[in-house]
């Protein structure tokens, strides 16, 4: 592979690519995000370049794989160009019809296209989906439109010019002061000026600095950072060595969750490529400055996220925290200043450097300019990877991108900002989507992660997931998040399984106060938030949990059997063949009934009734 | 250099000895010599090499990388990737994020319990599966997910468990 030394060699590579491109009529850009390889999008993408060579389009059409479109739940996708067709649900059986009639016969194939759940319409041209129509895409640009694989793709959509640009015209003290004036904002949870820690870390002085990419995204529920290492790995290694170069770093980390193999593979190789280029480990466009990426790989420990544990972990020992101060900027990796960034905050950066602060801080607003990648998730019908202006109201996100609730079940509250975060509620569902907003309802940002709730689901026993979970992610090293975490848990389980004791609840807030003061690391003093935003908008559920022994969304086993409305029951039978306990009785066509004391109120019933006759109810006492 | 887990892919079923598993540990200690704070990466690799870290490797690599055994220990003993008991040849990790345990994933647990008669965190008798679960694998769009070894199996429900199990 040729090196690159000047921007007369970008350009070059730039035209090779698009000119070789430009012989074909058609693209396909097909979604080989995570999420679509696991429906089995590989089998459709060779079925997809078998039809093309049948029916002989293979000089006319180009499939190019590509990362994440998106919308995982309607994988494998592909998107048609020029015309930007959108196909969704594909399989080895379908997508050759699809192949067929939309080159071969030149109609679109509706049938295979995105349907609006509401309308019953298909929607054949992506621009018109619901979906992406609100997004603007800054740190997403070019997942999904780009292949990943390939260092020449990423240069022609101006990738690396802007590092060009930067490195040749700029000083570091102005790409910092780019920054500051974009007013971007951490986007992994703590939401700090990127621009003012990057002057910390150039003013700090010192043979050898670091700059970090902390790519372990382990919050539940969020899968933003995955999607963009697996979708532009090289807009990341970009916004990297901008970084490095802005604070006078000269080797840098990214450090990545081994739960993350395909983009740690797709990292790995970009990396290689860069190298081969010479944008890495060599002086870059004939200046003096020279930089150098390196990967480690986590083992499984969340609390590694937090910066300090990130650093231990990448040293070699346990992930546990350190101290502060001194911070991260004045003794950080190897005792050294170190500066570190989330993997978006980095994708933002060479759009703001390209487009100069102004370009960014048209989107969004005052106190947070700029985008915000979300991951939305749960009940909700378009699950997938979204990227919306800051301060977008919540309710547009959940019912026009996200398409509402499965099932037009009804909102009851959305989890924002994982275990660390809290909770929305339906009464807050307009709530701008703005660090300071969200703080202000007991929520925060965080790394971006939302979860759907519907009524179905038990606050009490969402709150006691995300104990369970920090309780077992908690290092140990100190007392307050150690014992802390342990004695909230405890008392969570009592009341899920109507053991509770009335003065729980002042317990539950007096603990989640003292984890939240004397914690010693973001993990500790955090994780009382999910309890202190449920009982401060769902104090009636812990109540009825409580005093009542009841569980009002009949979640909780121990607290709930389930009865059939003999009116509204059709006689199916499907609720009899689904409950593991023979609990329920009744002939085909006839009404059914459960016996409450064979009933385990698991609930698989109640997932079966195709006509709603299930209801959940109190488990009586005996 | 560039070493990753990939181009590792040695695992049990080769046949090859303990001898020449040791043999190839030390390769990947040896190449990661002058890389500072590497251990990580080198217990990433043993495991990927030998299965799992009993107490023998552990020493083993004590030594050679002139570590205290108690440092290498404290590593693997906190990072819940790295496991000191043999493990199936499987992997199972049924993922128990948000998304997932709304959608459901505890019944994929207890189903998979019973269907494989181990509780999570145990092989199998046939040494073909480690039951396991894990915290957010970030499949959260396909919820609930099931990972075995590096394949993801998306909105799996307990009926289809035994579909999935016989892919492998």
């Amino acid at each position: 592979m040729a090196k690159i030394n000047d921007k007369y060699d970008l350009s070059k590579i730039k035209y090779n690519y698009r000119s070789e491109m430009g012989r074909y009529e058609h693209h396909i850009y097909f979604c080989a995000g995570a999420g679509c390889i696991s429906c089995g999008c590989a089998d459709v993408a060779k079925t997809i370049q078998e039809c093309l060579g049948e029916y002989n389009l293979n000089s006319k059409v180009k499939m190019i794989e590509t990362g994440c479109i998106g919308l995982c739940s309607l994988g494998p996708v592909m998107l048609v160009m020029p015309e930007r067709t959108f196909y969704v649900g594909l399989s080895p059986k379908n997508v050759g019809k699809v192949i067929k009639s939309h080159f071969v016969d030149g109609k679109i194939a509706e049938n295979y296209c995105y349907q609006d759940l509401k309308t019953k319409e298909y929607i054949p041209c992506i621009d018109d989906i619901p979906f992406y129509k609100d997004q603007v895409r800054i740190a997403l640009q070019g997942c999904g439109t780009t292949e990943f694989d390939k260092i020449e793709a990423y240069i022609a959509t101006g990738g690396y010019a802007t590092l060009h640009k930067a490195i040749t015209e700029m000083t570091p003290q102005q790409v910092i002061d780019e920054v500051k004036e974009s007013v971007l904002r951490g986007r992994g949870g703590g939401g700090f000026p990127t621009g003012v820690k990057w002057q910390a870390g150039h003013d700090a002085v010192a043979d050898q600095k670091y700059i970090v990419c902390n790519a372990d995204e382990g919050d539940p529920g969020a899968f933003m950072d995955r999607s963009i290492i697996e979708g532009t790995p090289h807009k990341l290694i970009e916004g990297i060595i901008l970084g490095g170069y802005a604070i006078g770093a000269t080797k840098g980390y990214v450090y990545i969750r081994a739960e993350y193999p395909i983009a740690v593979n797709r990292l790995s190789k970009a990396i290689d490529q860069a190298r081969a280029m010479g944008l890495l480990d060599e002086p870059l466009f004939g200046s003096d400055f020279q930089f150098s990426l390196e990967i480690r790989i986590g083992a499984g420990a969340f609390v590694c996220g937090e910066e300090t544990s990130l650093m231990e972990s990448i040293e070699g020992h346990r992930g546990e925290p350190r101290q502060k101060p001194p911070l991260p900027f004045q003794a950080g990796l190897f005792g050294k200043p170190t500066i570190i960034n989330n993997v978006e905050t980095f994708a933002n950066i060479p759009y703001i450097i390209k487009h100069g602060a102004g370009g960014y801080t048209r989107f969004g607003r005052v106190g947070a300019h700029g985008t915000k990648v979300f991951a939305l998730a749960g009940d909700i019908v378009n699950a997938g990877i979204i990227e919306v202006p800051i301060g977008m109201p919540m309710r547009n996100i959940i019912e026009n991108i996200g398409g509402g609730l499965i099932g037009g079940k009804e909102f009851k509250a959305a989890q924002v900002g994982g275990p660390s975060g809290g909770c929305i509620t339906a009464a807050d569902i307009d709530v701008p989507m703005d660090y300071s907003e969200l703080i202000a309802k007991g929520a925060m940002m965080g790394s971006g992660g939302l979860i759907a709730m519907s009524t179905d689901t038990c606050m009490v026993d969402t709150a006691r997931f995300f104990m369970d979970f920090v309780q077992d992610e908690s290092c140990g090293k100190c007392v307050a998040c150690r014992i802390g975490t342990k004695r909230m848990l405890e008392i969570l389980q009592r009341i899920t399984k109507g053991e509770g004791k009335k003065d729980d609840i002042d317990r539950l807030l007096e603990l989640g106060a003292v984890v939240k003061d004397t914690a010693m690391c973001g993990l500790g003093q955090t994780a009382p938030n999910p309890i202190l935003s449920t009982i401060r908008y769902f104090r009636d559920e812990y109540e009825a949990h409580i005093l009542d022994h009841r569980c009002p969304a009949g979640r909780c086993q121990a607290l709930t059997v389930f009865e059939i409305d003999p009116q509204a029951c059709i006689g199916c039978t499907r609720c009899k063949k689904h409950c593991p306990t023979l609990a329920i009785t009744g002939e085909l066509k006839h009404a059914h009934d459960i016996d409450p004391l064979l009933c385990i109120g698991c609930g698989a019933c109640y997932g079966s009734c195709p006509v709603d006759a299930i209801h959940p109810t109190k488990r009586e006492e005996n | 250099m560039s070493l990753s887990l990939e181009n590792l892919t040695c695992n049990c079923d080769h046949g090859s000895t303990d001898a020449e598993k040791y043999a190839m540990i030390a390769q990947v200690i040896d190449a990661y010599k002058d890389k500072e704070g590497s251990l990580i990466q080198v217990l990433h690799a043993a495991q990927e090499i030998y299965g799992y870290l009993p107490l023998e490797l552990q020493k083993f690599i004590a030594l050679r990388m002139n570590k205290p055994l108690s440092e290498v220990n404290g590593v693997v003993s906190f990072y819940s990737f790295f496991s000191t008991k043999e493990r199936g040849k499987h992997t199972i990790h049924v993922c128990m994020g948000t998304a997932c345990y709304v959608r459901g994933a505890q019944k994929l647990v207890e189903a998979l319990e019973e269907k494989l008669g181990v509780s999570v965190g145990e092989v199998t008798p046939d040494k073909k599966f480690t039951l396991d679960v894990a915290r957010c694998i970030g499949a959260c769009g396909l919820a609930p997910a099931v990972m075995v070894d590096n394949d993801v199996h998306r909105q799996v429900q307990p009926h289809g468990l035994d579909a999935m199990l016989k892919q492998y």
